[in-house]
């Protein structure tokens, strides 16, 4: 039997990756980790795949003294990682806090990765999060057929990893109902999770850790009970300080978002990231980088993720549509995408600070001719 | 290192036995871990005496650190006695090592003794540094011994930091950014410390003595090198008076190789020929905490003093002992933090100091332990924590036997009797001027302001106004003793200080303005002899100034005082004469002042005009009441006279004013508003006045001007004219006169005029000229009225409605049977329901 090619759409390469869009991070660093674990001869807590010193190495980067180099996960002041680690080994729950886009996710499962050797143990918070997310559900044929037993149990993620002493992540926590959120409070201070069904509780064991993340800046959130908050240690995310050091953020995180997207990799396109970036930070401080001229900020937070994904999309735009070289035109309509997020007042604020600041800027003019085609 | 003889090197191999002595211990000023360690040492030595680097006039004042009256932090003052402005400091906080040196040796009966270069010497070299700054800007100089000579910056720089704080140079090449946790880790936690209390010293003996070598040439500068000669000299001194094995030295680390190194006598004698001097005084001072880092005898600075402070007096467990203080702090805050709280902080605080290598927690672990479990996440409660806490407010105190200039000592007996303590957090205080000790408080802090010590500054007092009272914020700086310092030369006690500064003042003045702001000053102040001096100067160059603007200024601020002068008792007859004859003054130069101004100085002369205006009508109250008091009637007094000619003089001169035509717009309606007020124009001169000022052959601009000057002003015109129903028909008749071209031109003007007030003002306003009727006396219509809405009654139109009426009222069928009150006929001209037109 003959295997007939349509001429118009020829059978797609061989190579066709079964790849994962986004393997987890213990998987795309996987010899990271083992270069770590096999160099790492400092104590270690109980269950945790590498020391605490490993774990803050893993995460701010550094060469090994065999000369493996670690990659930053997290640029950022050093100390936020060294108290997030140090919160995980002395048996807290850590809370991540920041605005939109500053890693907060990224931060939780590279910790999950490196301590636990795990980052699916995942709970996403929303406001229709059930209390089963949390303790335990139940497999219904099995509770009908046979009453209640623990065979009846469908675990969830933090009982799961009570019982096996892994690191389990609760995404979104203020989006969580507050009567489910309280269902934590036992869990944090106690650890242990009581199933007054069967009269038996779980207890975790040593290398139990959660990890939960939370947005402080968003409409409909619930508040954590103060008892609550007490079982955290709180760890806030900035937003990066310098331009440089958020260009570097950019630069990297789409370089590997590429790679994945097999983007081919633009040449001298630090350039235009800077470009975004500037912008981004301008709007956002409200304030040129002079610090000469005010400017409004425009509704949305403006964030590091989102020039991420304007320069990735213009990379793309770039490579499918383009010459492959990142030009002012391919970040023009992703950066209004991210600007204009209401469009009666966004637009002004827009608009203000095409003709105040890029039209005057020097060596700018692509940048703006390309911003007013797309605004129209 | 040029210029010093190198015999015996450095490295030469020493033994134990005839090295040891003189013990040079090198310490990091205000390092708690310093000073523990110098403790230690002199416990162990046992010297026969004690020096420390100091100035050596200072050695009267050692004893009075055993006062249990004095509390550090304090320093040695040193200060110029002919050039107030300059000045040093030698802080000491009890956590500092020359301080525990001090005590020790006054705790052990050991004579202790300064030893760096004289302050003579110091502050001479102060006097050059500042005119060499003066000339080269880019100099960032610190006070005394910190300057080098011109080498590139960057070298200079790392070499001032090198010899400011070497300590902190070595911590940081050891990878550590604070100098304390270096100490910490290296000589106490490791337990060091414990065993022999001079190793570190020996360590850091040679570590000084390898740095000073690496940085050879690139940072000695000349005054340290004279600094070390002095130095060397007074060590080989003691060590013939006590022996060679009894002297011990406390010195900054950077130091120490050079008193090591044997040099001749002649040539440090040498270095030390020809200094320049300046006479001077020292004292002890109380100093705070903040001011550590600004410490101008040394140029070492620390960040945390409270911190440290708390290292050092915490017994056991500090970081515990530290936490439960934050946690107490931020309870006062109203912040939740309970004990589980501190038990979870304090857990963080060890793991992360174990974490990050650290045999125990410092400032940086228990930081981020607070910001994370206290704070939850957040900066601003830690900011807080970090300025009461790790800065901290505490102010130091010295025994009053201490030798102070006799303004201070005045000014110490002054602040016992009134309870007024110094303090160094800021702190406001109320004053009801009708006490005679808040009074007097009152006086003392305006004294002191005179004087330059700007202890308390007046504050908008937020509960209740009235003259009664005043409010003041208080904070002491230790800068203020300096102030202090530098003021006697004025006098002996603070009033006659004042006295004489004000005189002085006034003399070397060089406006009015000046002039009667300082006599507002004296007044508040109570400085009734400094007065007739300022008084007269006041009077002369009222005399001598032909600027009716500046005279015009001057008057209110003379007319406050007199008020003032009448609330706080004080006799203010000269000052009510000399605001008389300034008023005159201004009532002759202000016609002719007025001629001919452009747009911005007609509208600063009408309000020159608003003040004159308000200054008079003060004056008189003033006057009135004075004499009132005093003569009873008070009917034919001077100062009855005085205020109410001084009053009819000013009206005069508004007539003057209203009617010149030279004068601009907006100072003629100016002043027949003010002549309106007062009730001297009647509204019929007014209009009359009005429409010369707004008729067709006056430009457009002029004729706004006018309006502006009559009714402008923001709220109070508009307000003038909601309430004054007969000014709103004169202002509305003449709108409606202006012909069509002309209103254009005038529009923008008025608008500017009408758009300062309110909006409700507005609105008020609009509906008042809609409603129309009222007493619009000697308003016309413009125009025809549209049928139905004159004033009187309109008899055609309400006969046509007689027959309606007669129908719905059943008349015409007589078939009202008493349903309706309504039985009359209605006519036309009687008062109804139904007037025509409404």
């Amino acid at each position: 039997m003959s295997v007939s090619v349509d001429p118009l759409f020829p059978e797609p390469a061989q190579q066709q990756s079964a790849q994962p869009l986004r393997p987890h991070a213990e998987h795309a660093f996987a010899t990271e980790l083992t270069a770590l674990a096999a160099q790492d001869d400092r104590p270690r807590p109980a269950r945790w795949k590498l020391s605490p010193w490993a774990v803050a190495t893993y995460l701010l980067g550094g060469t090994l003294p065999d000369g493996t180099v670690i990659t930053p996960k997290y640029v950022g002041p050093r100390r936020i990682v060294e108290v997030a680690v140090t919160t995980l080994a002395t048996d807290r729950a850590l809370l991540l806090l920041g605005v939109p886009g500053t890693a907060k996710t990224w931060v939780s499962e590279h910790l999950a990765a490196a301590v636990s050797g795990d980052s699916t143990l995942l709970v996403q918070g929303t406001a229709g999060t059930p209390e089963e997310a949390i303790r335990y559900g139940w497999n219904y044929a099995q509770l009908l057929a046979n009453g209640p037993s623990r065979a009846a149990l469908v675990p969830s993620p933090v009982m799961r990893a009570m019982t096996e002493g892994r690191t389990v992540r609760v995404e979104e926590l203020t989006r969580i109902p507050a009567d489910v959120q309280d269902s934590l409070i036992t869990i944090l201070s106690e650890k242990t999770l009581p199933v007054p069904e069967l009269g038996e509780e779980v207890q975790a064991v040593r290398g139990f850790n959660l990890v939960a993340t939370a947005n402080d800046r968003d409409r409909g959130v619930n508040e954590l009970s103060s008892a609550l908050r007490r079982r955290f240690n709180t760890v806030v995310l900035p937003l990066p300080e310098s331009v440089e050091a958020e260009v570097g953020i950019v630069a990297r995180r789409v370089d590997q978002i590429g790679r994945s997207l097999d983007l081919p990799a633009a040449p001298d396109g630090v350039d235009e990231i800077r470009r975004v970036v500037t912008v981004f930070r301008e709007l956002r401080d409200g304030i040129t980088s002079d610090g000469r001229t005010k400017v409004k900020s425009p509704s949305g937070t403006l964030s590091t993720a989102e020039a991420i994904s304007v320069v990735t999309g213009g990379l793309a735009l770039a490579a499918h549509f383009g010459d492959g070289v990142l030009r002012a035109g391919d970040v023009a309509a992703g950066i209004l995408g991210a600007v204009v997020r209401d469009p009666a007042a966004d637009r002004v604020v827009w608009q203000e600070y095409l003709e105040a600041v890029v039209r005057e800027r020097h060596g700018w003019t692509d940048f703006y001719r390309a911003c007013r085609e797309v605004s129209g | 290192m040029t210029g010093v003889q190198n015999t015996g090197g450095r490295r030469a191999a020493r033994s134990d036995d005839d090295t040891r002595w003189p013990f040079l211990l090198g310490v990091r000023h205000h390092g708690p871990g310093s000073a523990r360690a110098v403790r230690a040492a002199l416990d162990a030595a046992r010297p026969r005496a004690v020096l420390v680097e100091g100035p050596p006039e200072a050695d009267a004042l050692i004893p009075l650190a055993a006062d249990p009256d004095m509390r550090p932090p304090v320093a040695l003052l040193a200060h110029a006695v002919d050039e107030p402005g300059r000045s040093m400091f030698w802080p000491m906080a009890e956590f500092s090592p020359e301080w525990v040196a001090l005590r020790w040796a006054l705790d052990h009966d050991v004579p202790a003794r300064f030893i760096d270069l004289p302050a003579t010497h110091t502050l001479a070299w102060q006097g050059e540094e500042d005119v060499g700054a003066r000339r080269e800007p880019q100099e960032t100089a610190e006070r005394a011994g910190a300057e080098g000579e011109p080498a590139e910056p960057g070298t200079r720089a790392r070499a001032d930091g090198l010899r400011a704080d070497p300590l902190a140079t070595l911590a940081e090449i050891a990878g550590h950014d604070d100098a304390e946790r270096w100490w910490e880790d290296v000589v106490e936690h490791r337990g060091a410390g414990v065993g022999d209390p001079f190793a570190p010293f020996a360590a850091l003996d040679e570590a000084m003595g390898a740095l000073r070598e690496a940085e050879d040439g690139a940072g000695e500068n000349s005054r340290d090198l004279v600094r070390e000669a002095y130095m060397r000299l007074q060590v080989r001194a003691a060590q013939k008076e006590f022996g060679d094995d009894g002297v011990a030295v406390v010195c900054g680390a950077w130091h120490v190789p050079a008193l090591r190194r044997r040099t001749a006598v002649a040539a440090d004698r040498a270095l030390l020929k020809g200094l320049a001097k300046v006479r001077a005084d020292l004292t002890w001072v109380p100093w705070t905490h903040r001011r550590l880092a600004r410490a101008g005898g040394y140029g070492a600075g620390i960040d945390s003093p409270g911190w440290y402070a708390h290292l050092f007096g915490a017994p056991d467990r500090p970081v515990e002992r530290w936490l439960t203080k934050v946690a107490v702090l931020l309870r006062e805050e109203d912040r939740i933090v309970s004990s589980a709280h501190v038990i979870e902080a304090v857990r963080l605080a060890e793991t992360l100091a174990a974490l990050r290598g650290r045999p125990l927690p410092g400032l940086a672990e228990t930081t981020d332990a607070v910001r994370a479990v206290l704070c939850e996440g957040s900066d601003v409660p830690l900011a807080l924590v970090r300025d009461r806490l790790v800065v901290g407010d505490v102010l130091g105190e010295v025994p009053a036997g201490a030798p102070s200039v006799p303004l201070q000592r005045d000014l110490d007996r002054l602040q016992r009797r009134l309870r007024l303590k110094p303090e160094a957090a800021e702190r406001e205080l109320e004053l009801d001027l009708r006490g005679e000790t808040d009074a007097e408080r009152d006086r003392l802090l305006h004294r002191l302001r005179l004087l330059g010590v700007a202890w308390g500054e007046p504050a908008v007092s937020r509960s209740g106004t009235g003259t009664f009272r005043e409010t003041w914020r208080l904070r002491w700086e230790p800068e203020l003793s300096v102030r202090v310092a530098e003021a006697g030369v004025w006098g002996t006690t603070v009033r006659a200080a004042a006295t004489s500064k004000a005189e002085a003042d006034a003399v070397a003045a060089r406006g009015l303005a000046e002039v009667t702001a300082l006599a507002e000053r004296c007044l508040l102040a109570g400085l009734a002899d400094a007065l007739p001096t300022v008084m007269r100067i006041l009077a002369d160059r009222a005399a001598l100034d032909t600027d009716v603007g500046r005279l015009a200024q001057a008057l209110p601020a003379l007319v406050r005082s007199l008020r003032y002068g009448d609330v706080r008792g004080t006799d203010t007859g000269a000052l009510a004469e000399v605001a008389a004859g300034l008023a005159e003054r201004i009532f002759v130069g202000l016609p002719p002042a007025c001629a001919a101004l452009d747009a911005d100085a007609a509208d600063e002369m009408r309000r020159h005009v608003d003040a004159v205006h308000g200054a008079v009508g003060l004056l008189e109250e003033t006057a009135a009441d004075a004499t009132g008091g005093a003569a009873g009637e008070g009917a034919s007094t001077e100062g009855g006279r005085h205020g109410r000619g001084l009053r009819g003089r000013w009206r005069e001169v508004l007539r003057v004013l209203a009617g010149r035509e030279r004068v601009p717009g907006v100072v003629r309606g100016r002043a027949v508003r003010l002549l309106l007020d007062d009730g001297q124009l009647d509204h019929e001169e007014a209009a009359r006045l009005m429409g010369l000022a707004l008729s067709p052959g006056t430009p457009p601009a002029g004729a706004a001007a006018w309006i502006e000057g009559f009714v402008g002003g923001g709220a109070g015109g508009g307000l003038l004219l909601v309430h004054d129903e007969r000014l709103l028909a004169l202002v509305d008749g003449w709108l409606t006169r202006v012909p069509a071209e002309a209103f254009t031109d005038v529009l923008p003007l008025l608008r500017r005029t009408f758009s300062a007030y309110d909006a409700g003002v507005r609105r008020t306003l609009g509906e008042l000229v809609r409603r129309g009727p009222g007493e619009r006396a000697g308003a016309e219509r413009a125009g025809p009225v549209p049928r139905g809405y004159a004033d009187g009654l309109d008899t055609e139109r309400a006969d046509a409605v007689l027959p309606v009426v007669r129908l719905l009222l059943g008349l015409d069928d007589g078939r009202g049977s008493g349903g309706d009150g309504d039985s009359e006929p209605v006519r036309a001209g009687t008062t109804g329901p139904w007037e025509a037109g409404t």
